[in-house]
């Protein structure tokens, strides 16, 4: 491979000087200043909405910084777009790949590079073999006439890497590459990252797992807030202080030390399938008791809870709520039972943006707010003040749409919406993602008051952290299934892991229907 | 609220602590304060073009031309809030009424065929709504496809000929008064006001906004989306029926080609009143004046002279200023 420019390990290849973003008024990114390196994988690190994400995408051109200056070799550049970056040398390679599944390989490696004129005909002979030689680089098999849509989620992957190598990127950023992969999959990523980075090239390696940015990255930075808090050599900082780093506080201030009785079992679900998703699901929560689903992305867990409330149901098995046998075709019908469902996808299946925040917390309980069928207003807004002190909503007005709140107080609001429902059994599925840390440790303390008020809740979360400090119980899933039921003196970050990975070696892409 | 505040001094200064709008500002931002607005001045316009336009009386006989579209509009508003759009009404119009006519022509007596047209009514209706909610198919190109259907079985059924002899009572609804006052004005005033009330203030009102905001989320907090859309494409379907029947009562005969076009009549009586094409918005009350808009113009257009076809080109002008103007109050106020 022939380099434009040669840099010499060590030196400043882009250098961010007082980056801010705001998004809507709100101040997600603030006055960052960080240099790389030529021949070094640099690992950025936090909490979920702590910037490093907006980091990356200001530095590949998806987003333009509110203020601060970008600077290659030393020259002030723009990157008003992902087209120039590209130019620049600067590629982003998302978690989940963004490519056009219905093109082939080869067509999806030489996307966004040009192909001479607009009417010339296309080169298909030189592109295949291009793509070829990609890929014979990277050392990987991969067909290159084949549909992207066939490929496992770790060769789309690789297929990214090529492309960026074929447009010769001196800075790759890899923005949680390797949460979908299998434990093989990350090591052949590695290798290549490794190989990049020897042959002078600079890598952003964005992670949670602190193992793998011990395993592999030269330098760290920390963000959390939107705040860069700390930069420097891997090897200078331990694992528990890179966590002080990100949260702000230590862990084990978190842990939930309350002793509820648990008491009968609330939810009992057994031998659920749902072909293509998940299958031979049985589980049980009690009473009073808060209970883990851990897992990888993609391994089926938000799944099982749309299956249980009724959003696309199971196609066998059975779901008992308070011992009864129940089927739940409709969410309407799961809430009849008692049932709750706080959904991952808040700005979407969460609330109404643009309808007023009365109207949101109100949503689930038409029978209280209109007791003959008409909305009795008086009604509506006791029940909605009473909640929004309850859950010290911060708002300006009942009145103000909800799309105007931070996600902290949307989130507290669907939570309203759905005590109001009083529920017996709650499922809450990433409750705490892009929420500030000062939120979340309220929720963290809600969640824990909701148990002792002898509701039984279904965790799901991303954040091993969080599910360690809350549960009782942690189950696991891994490609469908669930692989684990530790107990809480079971469970440590090590425990869970081991039984998320999925063990066949080979990824199950999960098609969306 | 006191407690929250230590919690959350690091997070940035924010946009939770946004001001409401001024009341004044909340109102004038309604759409329907542009359609009355729009009304007010198409109404001095008119009697400023022709002294014989300011006779009330002139106006409500003009009224009783667009009320089968008017009335129809009121539950297409309703529709469109709900994010679904029924573009076959015109057409369950014709065919409903060609029914009727070839009942009663067939012996069944007025109230057996007026029974037939409503009953294929409710029939159509849940025909769209099948084809949009069990097979999930886009509304507009749905009721595309059966406006071109449920016209074309009309005048399978109908013929190319005209149906009448309808017995004198059944005819000419538009020239009986009550007080005055045409019965088709009295009847749009009495169903726009228990669908305005309906719409406002009943619990399932509300949940037609919901849905129309965001369907997922409505499903989510344990709406009946399906089955509310289900609900409306069926009103959809009755009250064409019904207006099928007003148009053959005023024209005193039933043809295949009855109110043909009519269906954008209706979605520029619906657009004119400030709902949004894209749902969760608009009122009934938006559409109630944007009715009388609609006469006060074309009336007051032709009362002026103004040929017809310079007239098509001003309501064209109209919905698509109308569909700006919505959007733009909407796109604001979303921030």
């Amino acid at each position: 491979m022939e380099t434009a420019t040669t840099s010499s390990a060590g030196e400043t290849v882009i250098s961010a000087r007082g980056i801010s973003k705001q998004f809507a008024g709100i101040e997600v990114l603030r006055d960052v200043d960080l240099d790389f390196r030529a021949g070094e994988i640099h690992a950025l690190v936090g909490e979920n909405g702590a910037g490093k994400s907006t980091f990356a995408k200001i530095l590949s051109g998806v987003h333009r910084p509110t203020r601060g200056t970008l600077a290659l070799r030393g020259e002030l550049v723009e990157v008003p777009n992902p087209l120039t970056a590209q130019r620049l040398g600067i590629t982003l390679i998302h978690q989940e790949p963004v490519s056009f599944p219905d093109l082939s390989v080869a067509e999806n490696l030489v996307l966004g590079r040009d192909q001479g004129s607009v009417l010339g005909r296309v080169p298909w002979a030189k592109i295949t073999r291009d793509a070829r030689e990609s890929m014979d680089q990277l050392g990987i098999n991969i067909k290159v006439n084949v549909p992207m849509r066939g490929l496992s989620i770790a060769d789309q992957q690789m297929v990214e890497i090529a492309r960026a190598l074929a447009s010769d990127s001196r800075l790759i950023i890899m923005d949680e590459p390797t949460a979908p992969l299998t434990p093989i999959e990350v090591e052949t990523l590695f290798k290549i990252v490794r190989r990049l980075r020897d042959e002078g090239r600079t890598i952003i390696f964005i992670s949670h797992r602190l193992e793998e940015v011990r395993a592999l990255c030269d330098r760290i930075t920390v963000f959390r807030d939107g705040n860069l808090v700390h930069t420097g050599d891997v090897a200078a900082v331990d694992d528990e202080e890179i966590i002080r780093l990100m949260i702000g506080r230590s862990l084990k201030e978190y842990i939930h030390k309350r002793r509820t009785e648990i008491g009968e079992v609330a939810l009992e679900v057994k031998d659920l399938c749902l072909p293509g998703l998940f299958s031979d699901i049985s589980f049980e929560v009690r009473k009073g008791e808060i209970v883990g689903l851990a897992g990888l992305v993609g391994a089926g867990r938000t799944d099982v809870a749309r299956a249980i409330f009724g959003i696309t149901p199971a196609h066998s098995g059975t779901i008992a709520v308070n011992g009864k046998d129940i089927g739940v075709a409709e969410p309407t019908e799961a809430i009849a039972l008692g049932l709750a469902f706080v959904p991952e996808d808040r700005a979407a299946a969460g609330i109404f943006q643009s309808l007023s925040v009365e109207h949101n917390i109100t949503a689930a309980v038409p029978g209280r707010i209109a007791p003959r069928g008409f909305i009795r207003h008086a009604l509506e807004r006791a029940l909605a003040n009473e909640a929004v002190q309850k859950m010290r909503i911060r708002l300006a007005s009942l009145r103000q749409p909800i799309g105007e709140l931070s996600g902290g107080n949307q989130q507290k609001s669907i939570l309203a919406r759905w005590l109001l429902t009083d529920p017996s059994v709650l499922i809450m599925d990433e409750p705490t993602r892009g929420i500030d840390v000062g939120v979340k440790s309220e929720f963290y303390d809600m969640i824990g008051e909701l148990a002792e008020s002898g509701r039984a809740i279904l965790l799901i979360s991303s954040e091993l952290p969080e599910l360690l400090a809350l549960c009782d119980r942690i189950l696991v899933m891994s490609e469908g299934r669930l692989t684990a039921d530790l107990s809480r003196a079971e469970a440590t970050q090590e425990n869970v892991m081991r039984e998320a990975v999925p063990k066949s070696g080979v990824h199950s892409p999960t098609v969306a229907a | 609220m006191s407690g929250a505040e230590d919690a959350t001094t690091r997070t940035p200064p924010a946009a939770d602590a946004a001001t409401p709008r001024p009341r004044w500002q909340v109102i004038l931002v309604r759409p329907e304060t542009v359609t009355f607005l729009f009304l007010i001045v198409a109404t001095i316009g008119a009697s400023w073009l022709s002294p014989f336009f300011a006779d009330v009386r002139y106006i409500l006989e003009s009224f009783t031309f667009y009320f089968e579209f008017a009335i129809v509009a009121l539950i297409l508003t309703m529709v469109i809030i709900s994010g679904e759009i029924d573009l076959s009404a015109a057409s369950m119009m014709a065919l409903s009424a060609s029914l009727f006519g070839v009942a009663y022509q067939a012996g069944l007596g007025i109230p057996g065929a007026m029974a037939v047209s409503l009953l294929s009514g409710v029939l159509m209706g849940a025909f769209n709504g099948f084809l949009v909610i069990n097979m999930k198919l886009p509304s507009i190109i749905v009721t595309i496809g059966t406006l071109t259907l449920f016209r074309g079985l009309a005048q399978v059924i109908a013929g190319d000929k005209s149906i009448g002899k309808f017995p004198a009572w059944f005819i000419g609804i538009d020239y009986r008064f009550v007080f005055d006052v045409p019965i088709p004005v009295i009847v749009f005033l009495i169903v726009s006001l228990i669908l305005g009330i309906f719409l406002g203030t009943s619990a399932i009102g509300r949940q037609i906004y919901q849905i129309g905001t965001s369907p997922i989320a409505a499903r989510h907090a344990g709406i009946r989306v399906n089955r509310i859309k289900y609900g409306l494409f069926i009103a959809m379907g009755l009250v064409s029926s019904i207006a099928g029947l007003l148009a053959a009562s005023r024209l005193a005969s039933v043809r295949y080609d009855l109110a043909t076009g009519g269906e954008l009549q209706m979605v520029l009586i619906v657009m004119l009143g400030g709902t949004y094409i894209f749902g969760g918005r608009g009122t009934i009350l938006g559409t109630f004046l944007a009715a009388w808009l609609l006469v006060v113009i074309a009336t007051g257009m032709t009362v002026a002279n103004i040929p017809i076809n310079a007239q098509l080109t001003v309501l064209g002008l109209l919905l698509i200023v109308s569909i700006i103007a919505t959007n733009a109050i909407h796109v604001r106020t979303q921030r």
